[in-house]
């Protein structure tokens, strides 16, 4: 662990951006897994990729190239492109089961 | 100044992250989403990323999450009923998602502890000219293949909400 003199006169370290992104990642996670409306579990998955994108920009800051950047900007587009179409699905079984609870939509089970 | 704003707005992200998992209601969920978003987007500007930065306040908390207040309010979602779960998800599921997290934050100080440090203005390759230049030259193919992703997804919604489906 750096001391605090040392982020006082350097500024943040990396890895305490990394641990953000890992936090936020463990509480998408948790939504994801512990939440029973299907739109909240959505917004969980969008919150996991936010924090993935946090730790791709911080380390094009480590190592001072913009590739990490681009790489976040291709994972808002498929970010973008699946909340497209998977809001379009919740929207379809909707219509169909008129429920929005994860655990009465198991027409896949047996 | 730095260590004042990281510290802040990690808080804000953390807590709205903590706001989305525990809120019962959809729109309470969302909203909480768009203060992380924003939240990080406020990172991302002191980490030298402005045009990713400006990106996820547009696309994410302005587009994304207006399609999903969209739905909220076009499925009439209410709270969420409480509903029992089984003794193993009620023991572990919280100690093993701690645990997780211990063993991902152990990993990152092993090795990336001197990853070095975020100073404002040490680097300022992101912005709309540096991202520009390195799509449209170094990473032209994968830009042009996403507009094809793009293309598909909009067929793939337009399919899906159609009336007969």
């Amino acid at each position: 662990m750096p001391d605090a003199l040392q982020v006082l006169n350097n500024g943040v370290p990396i890895s305490w951006y990394l641990m953000l992104s890992a936090v936020l990642f463990v509480l998408g996670v948790a939504g994801f897994l512990f939440r029973r409306n299907i739109i909240t579990v959505f917004m969980c998955i969008e919150l996991m990729l936010n924090a993935v994108n946090l730790s791709f920009v911080a380390f094009a800051n480590a190592h001072k190239q913009v590739s990490g950047q681009i790489f976040v900007f291709f994972v808002m587009v498929v970010a973008a492109a699946e909340a497209a179409v998977g809001l379009a699905i919740i929207l379809t079984v909707f219509k169909n089961r008129a429920t929005l609870n994860i655990d009465e939509i198991d027409s896949l089970k047996n | 100044m730095d260590l004042f704003f990281f510290v802040l707005f990690a808080a804000i992200a953390v807590l709205s992250a903590i706001s989305v998992v525990v809120q019962r209601h959809p729109i309470a969920s969302a909203l909480s989403l768009v203060g992380v978003m924003a939240s990080i987007a406020i990172l991302y500007l002191a980490l030298g990323a402005e045009f990713v930065a400006m990106v996820q306040i547009i696309v994410y908390a302005g587009a994304v999450m207006v399609l999903f207040i969209f739905v909220i309010m076009l499925l009439n979602a209410g709270a969420e009923q409480r509903r029992g779960r089984s003794l193993t998800a009620q023991l572990l599921g919280v100690p093993v998602l701690i645990a997780f997290l211990g063993s991902i934050c152990y990993f990152l100080q092993r090795e990336f502890a001197n990853a070095g440090f975020m100073k404002f203005g040490n680097f300022t390759g992101g912005s709309a000219q540096g991202i520009g230049i390195a799509l449209f030259t170094e990473y032209l193919l994968p830009f042009e293949i996403t507009s094809v992703l793009i293309l598909i997804a909009i067929l793939g919604a337009i399919v899906l909400a159609r009336k007969e489906l």
